[in-house]
């Protein structure tokens, strides 16, 4: 069989149809402010993990909304607790407490 | 004797304009075309950002302006400039000379027919913020029947050139978080999205109501102009847009979709412009003398304007626009009009 190179490419559209509201209400449960994020990007900007690899709590907190979970474990992966983001965040997310949550809750199977 | 002053049009600007005019002492004459004073304030159920009921504001503009002379239903058939004051015919037969013309004829909705690809008019469950407004007001509306998912969509004929509406209309953020929160209040369990280019909530509290949202129903805003609608066989929407912050694009599922239509000028500018030989800028609203220093005179001198007539404006901006119009008004028949020897040069001096 000749290989053409053609295969089925899974679709990268956001479906906010299969997001997970239950799993989100737990999470929002523990820790409220995940539902007051702007997505201004200042912990991003100053992330010291996210110069090397992709982290982004912003991201993190978009993925989850889009019902993508993995991708936002996956931002959260390299992070060190180092604690610059929660001083940077204008709404004042206790963003340490955030991602040690978000990993909690979205790492169960 | 003082002095006739004619308002054209019975909308918060006017009812104010005519309560303070009157209180100075001033015979003023309001002319609505409707059947009924209070403009869109009187179709809306409560107000951004505090939530006010919209019968008590209106109902307080209302009484101020009692004993002012009112002509529902009624229209300019024409205007004759005098040598200082205007020559009014009415609709109703009355004539009327007037030493100075307000005009606060306000705005119209956009008609969201127009934007086809929302569906407004073709897809059941696609409504306007007007037809939301009246649900809560009414508490009547067959597409509402416990939604559990709903949109909004802003920019309804604002910023959206291809639509001949450049600006923003800047009351449709606030209102939009308002309604978002109040269909919250009314369907507890629904998912709510609003989206967005900007969030333009810049007054006084406005952010506040945003951070409720957010924070205490759950309203999700993603960054994105929805670009298409289709219904499905079970008559929900589909809803597509970007979310410009993922920089993915996105699709929803949604059992109502409301539509923030903007604010147009009113279908009766250009009747008006004509009759009072009044100019329009490219943008459909009566231009004004400056728009820094003198918001409420226009180019014709005795003719003041006041409220969404000029452009886009909140209520409050609304109200205050026409509290200073009727300063402007006073100043100009204590100061300019009485004059009648230096008439002229006073108006080149002080218009």
């Amino acid at each position: 069989m000749v290989d053409f190179g053609f295969g089925l490419v899974p679709s990268s559209r956001i479906n906010l149809d299969l997001f997970d509201k239950e799993k989100y209400e737990e999470l929002a449960a523990m820790e409220p402010d995940v539902r007051i994020c702007m997505a201004c990007g200042s912990c991003t900007a100053v992330c010291t993990a996210g110069k090397f690899v992709p982290t982004s709590l912003r991201e993190a907190i978009e993925a989850i909304k889009n019902a993508n979970s993995e991708k936002a474990l996956q931002m959260l992966e390299s992070c060190q607790l180092c604690g610059k983001c929660s001083m940077v965040c204008p709404r004042g997310i206790n963003t340490r407490h955030l991602i040690l949550s978000i990993t909690k809750v979205y790492s169960k199977k | 004797m003082k002095n006739n002053i004619l308002i054209i049009g019975g909308g918060p600007a006017g009812l104010e304009a005519s309560a303070q005019l009157q209180r100075m002492g001033y015979n003023v004459i309001l002319i609505e075309r409707s059947a009924k004073l209070g403009g869109h304030l009187a179709k809306w159920d409560r107000l951004f950002p505090d939530r006010v009921p919209a019968d008590e504001v209106l109902g307080g503009l209302l009484r101020a302006a009692e004993g002012v002379k009112c002509f529902t239903d009624t229209d300019i058939r024409a205007i004759n400039r005098l040598e200082k004051s205007y020559n009014v015919r009415l609709t109703n037969g009355i004539t009327v000379l007037s030493d100075a013309v307000l005009v606060a004829s306000g705005f119209d909705l956009f008609n969201a027919v127009r934007k086809e690809e929302y569906g407004y008019g073709i897809y059941n469950q696609v409504m306007t913020n007007a037809d939301l407004e009246a649900y809560f007001k009414t508490g009547n509306d067959k597409r509402i029947e416990n939604p559990k998912k709903i949109g909004f969509v802003h920019c309804v004929g604002s910023r959206d050139e291809k639509s001949g509406c450049r600006s923003c209309s800047k009351v449709c953020c606030a209102t939009a978080v308002k309604q978002a929160i109040e269909i919250k209040q009314a369907f507890p369990q629904a998912e709510v999205f609003c989206f967005y280019m900007d969030l333009r909530l810049f007054g006084r509290h406005y952010e506040d109501l945003y951070l409720e949202a957010q924070k205490e129903y759950g309203v999700r805003f993603i960054r994105g102009r929805v670009a298409e609608v289709s219904e499905n066989y079970d008559g929900t929407l589909l809803v597509k847009a970007e979310d410009t912050v993922a920089s993915k694009p996105l699709k929803v599922t949604l059992d109502l979709l409301v539509l923030m239509s903007g604010m147009r000028p009113s279908a009766s500018v250009k009747e008006l412009g004509e009759h009072l030989g009044m100019m329009v800028e490219e943008d459909g609203y009566f231009s004004v003398r400056s728009g820094i220093s003198a918001g409420q005179r226009s180019p014709q001198p005795g003719i003041f304007l006041a409220g969404a007539a000029t452009g886009p404006k909140t209520l409050p901006e609304t109200l205050a626009d026409a509290r200073a119009a009727a300063m402007e008004i006073e100043r100009y028949l204590t100061e300019i009009f009485p004059d009648a020897r230096n008439y002229k040069q006073l108006v080149k001096e002080r218009w």
